[in-house]
């Protein structure tokens, strides 16, 4: 039987209930007398989930980096790892004793000395007395405030005080090590300490989970990433990847109203172009799903009448191409500005983000293409999997979703 | 290694329809094979047991927490320890003056001085615990909302504060009694009996406003105004034997009536405290404590979220 998991979590989820304001009892009182009034009446209120069905499994010895935006579900999840909230539905397996480490000298009270507080600290974190005995001299030579150990923590200096924060936490014995945010404190040579002091923690056999908004500490410490989005895990996988999707989604979001007037241009597109690109919008969002219609709304302006067709481009975000499609001719009859709306049909793309460029050009049906403008990486798109698919697609299998093949005969017989 | 402190896995139990869900999709997973894990985290059912145990492994920090409360009230002060020993003794002067000389209270055989002394240090028993107890949780707000660790070890940890100042009081007593040639009897004995009934009633009552607290900020507000009305309804400055018949029965089923002649009757050697009195104090303890507990322990699971 082996036993190389660390924690494995299944279907967890945790959800919160948002009271509306009319129905809101701050106090003890105002919610007994609603009570009182109405005892049968259902509260408005709606459920918010901040995490969702959330799988995964960490094996012993692996440093999982977690990213996501503000309010993705980071917290929550190391939260309910670390048993400070319980969740609402699913399970936590956890095989090893877990140290958690939510937020540096908590549980630091500024009027007892540096001593008092390595073992108050201590206690809190879950450490025995004979335990902090034991590391006592390395948490102290760790942190470097000899001097100071009986001095109380509010007359150190804020360096000094995180240091000896994070080197009581790094010191406590546990399999599984649970972090949020607390790589970054101190001066550059405490963080490299505290790098390396986690990745010998990692050598060492122990599990690590770690929560950073610093994208190169976790490419350089994790062995894998999972991306959480509203409460969902979106991606796991190998940290480039996953990292590269991230900042990816996070252009998405950014984007609303873009000015392609300034962008660089395709090289090759002609010197004084007839129809040049202006702006760009995505009146349904830049986020769809899989089975969804793209609709771009393009402004350009005319500098003459003239015919010209449409292309949207799609790469990865690593610049792989995907595909480009181009729309029919269409005539510009007077000079100005116009705009132009593509509906594209689904793309059924592999769930991630997309870079789209858009080019004008003439001659398609000459077989002869004159580029009149092009904008390479004009906007990022983001396609998630239509929940009516039953089988999620792997990046694996290729970039796109083929339309299954329609089965024209049928025959079983015997050979 | 601390398995022993953390719930196993039950290899058979059944799966919650959620799970049921999230396990069909975990591939090559079946339950109940595999190591079994030293801890599963999961919803929480509607009626969680105490978990004395996992309360056990955390007796350091429970007396760290105490050791904390301790230190940090004396630190920056000029007087330091003096001031255990100058508190009750102020505090009872005042009471004295007020109840003694200004209102005319007197006690048979017992200089009012002694007598109030008496009711005081069983007071402030209860005062304290109740006190601290339900303000124990907000007062550490920040280790609640970031840090896993039994709550019941933030109220439990504040006895050790109370019964110091207790120990002292009580050992001013004995001064106070050697003195004023008052002399105990035999009932003495019976003294941690009636510290044990203070701590069980104040303490069910101060879970139970702790635990409320965190959620309804109100109950802050009500407790100081509670313990005040106690104060005066309990015999603390007099004793029952003065209350008059028409209010007596009432006085009676106050709890604390019982516990306060107590401490009295061990201590000055006074009337016997009456049987009705006493089982409604027993009574009250056991039902209070199981109460605070039960509050305590099915509110917790959310401190976090609200406090």
């Amino acid at each position: 039987m082996s036993s190389d998991v660390a924690l494995r979590v299944s279907g967890l989820g945790k959800s919160y209930t948002i009271r509306h304001q009319d129905h809101d009892h701050v106090t003890l009182a105002q919610s007994a007398l609603h009570r009182l009034r109405h005892p049968r009446s259902a509260q408005a209120k709606e459920t918010f989930w901040a995490l969702r069905d959330v799988d995964f499994e960490v094996p012993r010895g692996e440093v999982l980096g977690i990213i996501g935006r503000n309010g993705a579900g980071k917290s929550t999840l190391l939260k309910i790892l670390s048993r400070i909230t319980p969740p609402t539905t699913g399970r936590v397996e956890v095989f090893g004793r877990v140290g958690s480490l939510l937020e540096v000298g908590t549980g630091f009270h500024p009027e007892l000395t540096g001593r008092e507080n390595v073992y108050l600290n201590g206690s809190i974190l879950g450490m025995k007395k004979s335990e902090i005995d034991k590391q006592f001299d390395a948490i102290v030579d760790f942190a470097g405030v000899e001097q100071f150990l009986d001095t109380p923590v509010k007359r150190y200096s804020s360096g000094m005080y995180v240091r000896l924060a994070f080197a009581v936490a790094a010191h406590l014995e546990s399999d599984i090590l649970i972090i949020d945010e607390v790589l970054s404190v101190g001066d550059a040579a405490f963080q490299k300490k505290s790098l390396d002091a986690m990745r010998d923690a990692a050598q060492g056999g122990r599990t690590v989970l770690l929560v950073s908004h610093q994208l190169p500490t976790v490419s350089v410490l994790a062995d894998r990433v999972l991306l959480l989005d509203d409460g969902a895990a979106i991606a796991a996988g190998n940290p480039a990847e996953v990292i590269s999707e991230y900042e990816g989604r996070a252009r998405i979001a950014q984007q609303d109203d873009i000015d392609l007037g300034e962008m660089p241009r395709f090289v090759n597109v002609v010197r004084q172009p007839p129809v040049r690109l202006a702006r760009l919008r995505f009146p349904y969002g830049p986020t769809l799903s899989e089975r969804d219609e793209l609709v771009i709304d393009i402004d350009v302006d005319a500098h003459q009448p003239c015919r010209a067709s449409f292309g949207v481009g799609f790469n990865t975000p690593d610049h792989a191409p995907v595909g480009l499609a181009y729309s029919p001719a269409l005539a510009f009859d007077s000079t100005g500005p116009h705009s132009v709306q593509l509906r594209l049909e689904p793309l059924q793309l592999v769930p991630g983000p997309y870079v789209v460029s858009l080019s004008v050009v003439d001659g398609l049906d000459q077989g002869m293409v004159m580029e009149f403008d092009g904008v390479a990486g004009a906007a990022w798109i983001s396609i998630h999997a239509d929940p009516r698919e039953t089988l999620a697609w792997s990046r694996h299998w290729g970039a796109r979703r083929l339309p299954a093949p329609e089965v024209r005969t049928a025959q079983v017989s015997l050979r | 290694m601390t398995a022993d402190t953390i719930t196993p896995a039950e290899a058979d139990e059944p799966l919650r329809p959620s799970e049921r869900a999230s396990a069909g999709r975990t591939v090559g997973r079946a339950p109940g094979r595999g190591p079994i894990p030293l801890l599963v985290i999961k919803p929480p059912a509607r009626w969680a047991p105490f978990r004395l145990k996992e309360l056990w492994e955390f007796r350091d920090l429970v007396r760290r927490f105490a050791a904390r409360d301790i230190t940090l009230r004396y630190r920056q002060t000029a007087l330091g320890v003096i001031w255990v020993v100058l508190q009750p003794l102020l505090a009872a002067g005042v009471f004295s003056f007020v109840f003694g000389q200004v209102a005319g209270f007197e006690e048979t055989g017992i200089p009012y001085f002694v007598f109030a002394y008496a009711g005081m240090l069983g007071w402030n028993l209860v005062n304290s615990t109740l006190s601290k107890f339900s303000g124990s949780l907000l007062g550490n707000a920040g280790l609640v909302s970031k840090i896993f660790f039994p709550r019941l070890a933030l109220p439990l940890s504040t006895l050790g504060s109370t019964l110091l100042d207790f120990l002292v009081s009580a050992a001013m007593m004995g001064v106070i009694l050697a003195i004023s040639g008052v002399a105990p009897g035999l009932a003495i004995v019976l003294l941690p009996v009636w510290m044990l009934l203070a701590l069980l009633i104040a303490g069910g009552i101060g879970l139970m406003a702790g635990a409320l607290t965190v959620k309804y900020r109100d109950v802050g507000y009500v407790m100081p105004v509670l313990t005040q009305i106690l104060l005066y309804a309990t015999p603390v400055a007099y004793s029952l034997a003065r209350v008059p018949e028409s209010a007596e029965r009432w006085v009676k089923l106050n709890p604390l009536t019982g516990v306060m002649e107590g401490f009295r009757w061990s201590l000055l050697d006074v009337a016997r405290p009456e049987a009705g009195a006493l089982a409604s104090s027993v009574i009250a303890a056991v039902v209070l404590f199981l109460a605070g507990a039960t509050v305590f322990t099915r509110m917790e699971r959310q401190f976090a979220d609200v406090i």
